[in-house]
């Protein structure tokens, strides 16, 4: 079927979910035919499809955004709603926090709430410091929401087709420097459960455990440390949250040991909770104390050596596989 | 016609002054009246210790919600604040399910988990009840874009206080329902306070209702203890809805007789201002405009008593209800959870 890249995948899927369901429908800023289909030409093509209002190309308002897909979800339909930006989450907060993840929940059960934010973010862009955040760690604090990343273009197309069809709000972010990563096309109708993570390489020393773009790292350095005879797995969990604690326990249970890798800052990331969990549930088995590595807390930068420098390199990966397995 | 001329036929709308049928009018009586005597025994069982709940008053609004709701059908959308006692009693929903919820019981509308501040009752329409300022008004826009999307017909009707006018989200939630000419009518009940702050402390503007004019759209500023005038207002915002003809912002002048919550402090309300709303007091008023249309007393009496007959049932029911289980914890976080 040939190769496509994340924006192509991510494309497809909406177009397949609207095809299926009338009740699918975009809304965001840009995201018209108009406005060129969206800042980063996901939503291209789709208003030429299915018109102007199942692609609402919405003002510059979040509030506006999510409080209407929380709405029109209430009412039985399946908006896709895009946050140009993460960082612009800030703004939605309460629609999302108070309303999206509660509103099943307040309710005793009567109304769910099956929508899907859309969002893009990235370190090593050179945005600087308000449109490069990684903010998962906000919404995997909420009850009542899930939060999706992919790192490959397949799982993108699998991963939002199984967002559009869930009964529960997802947060879904994508990363800006994956876009063209390219995958074999998995063809029609392809999905991904949400909450299965993927072992991304097999491995026995020791369990990389990570998610979106730093999967790529990840996989780099699990290469190199192969020829070193150091044997890494990593954990691509897919799902954020809730994540697949099953996967994630039985691949530390075989290696007996797990770092924790993410884009998102280091402290109160999700990194320590998975840490948490592990200790809490391995203690007797591990053979290591389990690491986090997580970028600087601090601001991301502008310039492009502080920006490089803030991101987890591929050197601190190796140097906390080296710790961890003993072999400094 | 250019963008200014454009904008100004929409601005203020003429209130309707309709006369109001005697059906219609009895059918608005027995929901104020019910909204009343629902108010009067939470307050009573909150006196009396029976409960202990935050209840948000809406003695002196009830007209302003029964008079709205009389324009709705059930299968019409409401989105309300925590002090949403008015519309989800007007509206419909069964007493003894709403008490349940208030008290915190299973048998409640939403399991005993929503509460005072969060009650749902989509049976009837009651999709929302929000207790964060402001946030329901864009909510209300994606319900109604579900209708205009799938041509259901339905009309959504969000009803928030003057405070909440200041929020960004009713500013993006007009201009949003405007430009996409959504079913929705925004019911702004100005009760003059937002908790401590008097109405003219919190803004220069004088009146709510003229803000939609910035978006391009239609207002009707009315004397919410007037029955005609909230009722005409509302039917004609809901018919403009109806049929596609986009939104609509109505501003229902009332007063808050009490302080924000039952039982908080109220002493900043000045003493010509009490006996100024006592004076306008929507009860008496529409027991006048009853009586002007020959209804006897004896019937209006009558009306009330059945009311009081069935929410004396409802509360003793909800009281002696059990309350949720505590495995209810782990039910309706996310789908696939348990239940
Ligand atoms: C966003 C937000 N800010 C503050 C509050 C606290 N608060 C609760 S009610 C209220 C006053 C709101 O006044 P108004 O909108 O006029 O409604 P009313 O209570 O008079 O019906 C405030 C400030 C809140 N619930 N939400």
């Amino acid at each position: 079927m040939g190769q496509i890249t994340m924006t192509q995948a991510l494309n497809q899927a909406l177009d397949e979910a609207m095809a299926e369901d009338e009740g699918v429908f975009c809304l965001g800023e840009d995201v018209g035919a108009k406005q060129g289909g969206g800042v980063f030409k996901v939503t291209s093509g789709l208003t030429e499809k299915y018109g102007e209002h199942r692609v609402r190309a919405t003002p510059i308002s979040e509030t506006a955004i999510i409080g209407a897909a929380v709405g029109a979800a209430l009412a039985g339909q399946r908006p896709v709603a895009e946050i140009m930006l993460m960082n612009f989450v800030g703004v939605c907060m309460d629609q999302i926090v108070n309303h999206a993840a509660k509103l099943r929940f307040m309710s005793g059960g009567q109304t769910s709430v099956p929508l899907v934010i859309r969002t893009t973010t990235g370190v090593g862009v050179g945005f600087g410091g308000q449109h490069s955040d990684m903010l998962e760690a906000w919404f995997a604090h909420v009850a009542g929401i899930r939060v999706v990343t992919p790192s490959n273009a397949a799982d993108a197309k699998g991963l939002l087709r199984s967002a559009i069809d869930s009964n529960d709000p997802v947060l879904f972010i994508e990363n800006i420097l994956c876009y063209g990563l390219t995958s074999e096309d998995p063809g029609k109708g392809y999905r991904v459960p949400l909450g299965k993570a993927a072992i991304a390489r097999e491995g026995s020393d020791v369990s990389l455990i990570t998610y979106g773009r730093t999967v790529l790292d990840a996989l780099a350095v699990a290469e190199d440390l192969a020829a070193e005879g150091i044997s890494v797995e990593v954990v691509d969990l897919r799902t954020i949250a809730p994540y697949d604690e099953e996967t994630v326990l039985a691949s530390v249970r075989k290696t007996g040991r797990a770092i924790t890798l993410h884009e998102a800052v280091r402290p109160y990331g999700t990194g320590a909770e998975m840490a948490a969990t592990i200790h809490e549930k391995l203690w007797g088995e591990l053979k290591a104390p389990v690491l986090r590595i997580g970028g600087t807390f601090s601001p991301v930068p502008f310039a492009t050596v502080l920006e490089q420098a803030w991101i987890p390199t591929k050197e601190e990966i190796v140097a906390a596989i080296r710790q961890s397995v003993g072999k400094v | 016609m250019s963008p200014a001329s454009a904008a100004d036929a929409r601005l203020r709308e003429p209130v309707p002054t309709d006369a109001i049928d005697r059906a219609t009018l009895r059918d608005i009586f027995s929901r104020t009246m019910k909204v009343n005597r629902t108010d009067e025994k939470f307050r009573s069982l909150l006196i009396q210790g029976k409960v202990a709940v935050m209840y948000y008053c809406v003695r002196g609004q009830e007209l302003v919600s029964a008079a709205a709701m009389a324009n709705l059908t059930d299968d019409d959308y409401v989105v309300c604040t925590y002090r949403g006692q008015g519309e989800q009693t007007a509206k419909g929903i069964p007493p003894e399910l709403w008490w349940a919820e208030c008290l915190g019981k299973a048998t409640g509308t939403c399991k005993g988990k929503g509460g005072t501040m969060h009650i749902t009752y989509p049976a009837k329409g009651i999709m929302v009840t929000t207790g964060v300022v402001g946030s329901g008004l864009p909510i209300a826009n994606g319900l109604a874009m579900a209708s205009q999307n799938n041509g259901d017909g339905r009309v959504t009707l969000v009803s928030f206080g003057d405070g909440a006018a200041n929020i960004g989200g009713f500013h993006e939630a007009l201009n949003m329902a405007q430009l996409y000419q959504l079913p929705v009518v925004f019911l702004c009940q100005n009760n003059r306070y937002g908790e401590h702050t008097a109405f003219a402390d919190h803004t220069d503007s004088t009146c709510i209702a003229d803000r939609a004019a910035g978006y391009g759209m239609r207002s009707m500023h009315v004397d919410g203890n007037d029955v005609h005038q909230v009722y005409n207002a509302v039917k004609h915002a809901v018919d403009l809805a109806r049929q596609g003809k986009g939104p609509t912002l109505v501003e229902a002048m009332c007063y808050r007789m009490m302080g924000h919550f039952f039982g908080a402090d109220f002493s900043y309300m000045p003493p010509e201002h009490i006996a100024e709303m006592k004076a306008e007091d929507p009860l008496p008023k529409l027991r006048k405009v009853m009586l002007d249309h020959q209804f006897t007393k004896e019937e209006l009496d009558g009306i009330v008593s059945e009311i009081d007959v069935e929410i004396d049932a409802a509360v003793e029911k909800a009281l002696a209800a059990d309350p949720p289980d505590a495995s209810e914890l782990a039910i309706d976080v996310l789908e696939s959870e348990a239940g």
